[in-house]
């Protein structure tokens, strides 16, 4: 009979059954075993290059024997600051980042809202299936298949004249800064496949967040008396803007540092993450390569501080 | 007189499911009325409807003669108490409250002067700076009902107002929403589950099911004589007694309620009962009598003196406490309610 009936506090054999009584006990020891390998990961591996490379960037290289020399020193930023090509390389990148994250985000922003709002079971698949398809072919193929759809003798352009619509191109091409020859090695060609490539890093913390925004505030706004623009900008757009401005951080710093796009389709003009890679290579000066890469990281920085500074995170 | 609110012939479907059936029904200005019902019985698709949430399918409404299915919410002078309040979170307390005078382009100053009287009004001065986050259920709900009152609607409208609050607090905010409405002169629409909060709360009740009305009428017309076997039993927990027991009883053949306080113990005279079992309540005690194969249950005093259980007694009430109830008396096992 007592063997049949079930103990008030039964034991349990065995290793794993002390240990899990062990960490029942002790649950701080727990945490600090499960968190101690990623710990390890992030610290050494991670942060740890990267300070590497921020201490790279205070050395300098010499330019008689080029070789580096090992001792603290500014100037290496006094060059990256002083050098004109080296500031219109910045300039260019942080405006071409500006306008890639603007545009992303006033597309990514109806398609998020339809997702989050409107589309249920089959459409919502077929969203994420939408957004998500692009990221799941190679990165080089995308660029190379814009860079044919962008060429002179390519389908845009084919589409283009087939609807008498050739001189428009023509006229846009002719404008300074953002045409050029053909789209493919103009700015705008740079600027439309950067788009292409990181809109799904907006549309997802976008539509994220409008998620999670009740309907049943809307419907308080409009009982309050607001108009659907009144609601759209009192409403939606503080309570999106954390999504936005995760999706802006994607797009904004991915941009910063890509080396690939505005080197396939654009005008030969070098970008951020051109320059670094050129810097390391070729002209094998790593202090300047990493003074370059220290650009974006406080660019980024300052945009969060702003980003906070304006209330931008203070709905989460 | 105009009515504040009218429903002609409105229904309200989702696909095939009947939200809202063929309502008829006349708010008049000033009072204060409650939609009462299960869930789902259309009582909160009602609100909707009179806010613009919902159009009719079918149907129209008037506010104050004014017919207001085309309208959109935001161009109706009618304003909400939401069940879960739908506070702003990006935006203070004051923000909250001053919101409606916002979007109607009142001046900065001017608006959260007045948002701030209304916080006196619903007795939370000084909470202007706080977030909606930082305050409790009864808070919220005050903050709710001062944003709700500050563009002065003609009708307001309260879904589950008390819904989220304990006991206690429900019962101080249901004394504080009756004088507010007193002082103010409000129309005041607002659905509740909770038939005791209608009783008390109301001028007058509609009884809501399956998307139809059951019945309107004040609390105490709802409690003493319900027209139907669903108002009975929904409306505090009337006893219903089927059609055969009542022939026997009266000799007229129909559903009837009877109010477990009408019935009293006597000991000579009246109908026996068994007793099966009792307990104590507080100022009352609740007994529940075998009666011929019925179960009676009766509210009698703390100090009753009650049989064993299994034991008879001897139960009474008025004649006039008996209700006739409109239902068709049809026979069948569903008889004891």
């Amino acid at each position: 009979m007592s063997s049949a009936a079930a103990a008030i506090l039964p034991p349990r054999g065995g290793p794993s059954g002390a240990a899990s009584d062990a960490f029942w006990r002790h649950p701080k020891f727990l945490l600090l075993l499960l968190l101690t390998p990623p710990l390890l990961w992030l610290g050494i591996i991670y942060l740890g290059s990267l300070f590497a490379l921020l201490a790279q960037s205070f050395f300098a290289i010499d330019h008689y024997t080029g070789m580096i020399d090992y001792t603290p020193t500014l100037r290496t930023y006094r060059e990256l600051l002083t050098t004109p090509a080296n500031l219109d390389i910045i300039v260019r990148t942080v405006l071409m980042a500006a306008c890639v994250t603007l545009f992303s985000a006033l597309i990514a922003f109806p398609i998020a809202y339809y997702a989050a709002r409107y589309a249920r079971g089959k459409w919502k698949a077929l969203f994420y299936l939408g957004v998500m398809l692009p990221l799941w072919s190679s990165y080089l193929v995308k660029i190379y298949a814009w860079k044919l759809i962008l060429a002179k003798e390519g389908i845009f352009n084919w589409v283009l004249a087939k609807l008498h619509l050739y001189w428009l191109l023509d006229a846009y091409l002719s404008l300074p800064v953002i045409g050029g020859n053909s789209l493919s090695v103009s700015y705008t060609g740079t600027f439309l496949v950067f788009v292409y490539v990181w809109l799904p890093y907006m549309i997802l913390p976008l539509q994220a967040s409008l998620e999670r925004l009740p309907n049943n505030l809307l419907e308080a706004s409009a009982d309050l008396g607001a108009a659907p623009r009144q609601t759209f900008w009192s409403v939606i757009f503080p309570l999106a803007l954390p999504g936005a401005i995760a999706g802006s951080i994607f797009t904004f710093s991915l941009t910063l540092g890509d080396y690939i796009i505005p080197q396939i389709v654009g005008s030969s003009r070098l970008f951020i993450g051109q320059a670094v890679y050129m810097q390391q290579g070729t002209a094998g000066n790593i202090p300047l390569a990493a003074a370059f890469t220290v650009v974006p990281m406080v660019i980024m920085g300052f945009y969060l501080w702003m980003a906070k500074r304006m209330g931008a995170f203070d709905a989460l | 007189m105009t009515s504040a609110v009218r429903f002609k012939n409105v229904c309200r479907h989702f696909g095939a499911i009947r939200a809202v059936d063929g309502l008829n029904l006349e708010i008049a200005p000033g009072e204060f009325f409650a939609l009462l019902g299960p869930s789902g019985s259309g009582k909160t698709t009602s609100l909707r409807l009179i806010a613009g949430f919902e159009r009719p399918t079918a149907g129209h409404i008037e506010i104050f003669g004014e017919r207001a299915d085309a309208i959109p919410p935001y161009r109706r002078n009618v304003n909400t108490v939401f069940q879960d309040y739908a506070l702003f979170p990006h935006l203070s307390v004051l923000e909250n409250v001053a919101y409606g005078l916002k979007m109607k382009g009142v001046a900065k100053k001017q608006r959260l002067a007045r948002a701030e009287e209304l916080l006196e009004l619903v007795q939370l001065p000084g909470y202007g700076d706080r977030s909606p986050a930082k305050l409790s259920g009864g808070q919220r709900q005050r903050v709710a009902l001062a944003r709700a009152l500050v563009n002065e609607p003609k009708v307001l409208l309260l879904d589950e107002p008390l819904g989220a609050l304990d006991l206690k607090l429900r019962e101080q905010m249901q004394e504080e929403l009756k004088s507010l409405q007193k002082r103010l002169a409000i129309t005041f629409v607002f659905v509740t589950h909770d038939q005791g909060e209608a009783l008390s709360m109301a001028d007058r009740i509609a009884v809501f099911n399956e998307g139809k009305i059951m019945q309107v009428g004040t609390p105490e017309e709802i409690y003493r004589a319900p027209r139907s076997r669903f108002v009975a039993d929904f409306v505090g927990s009337s006893n219903v007694l089927p059609p055969d027991l009542v022939e026997r009883l009266t000799g007229t053949r129909a559903w009837a309620s009877l109010r477990p306080e009408a019935v009293r113990l006597v000991s000579r005279g009246g109908h026996s009962a068994t007793l099966v079992s009792s307990s104590f309540l507080g100022a009352q005690r609740r007994a529940v009598f075998d009666f011929d194969g019925f179960q009676i249950t009766a509210l009698l005093a703390a100090d009753a003196k009650l049989p064993e259980p299994g034991k008879t007694a001897r139960l009474a009430w008025g004649e006039s406490d008996l209700h006739l109830m409109e239902d068709e008396p049809v026979d069948g096992p569903e008889g004891a309610a």
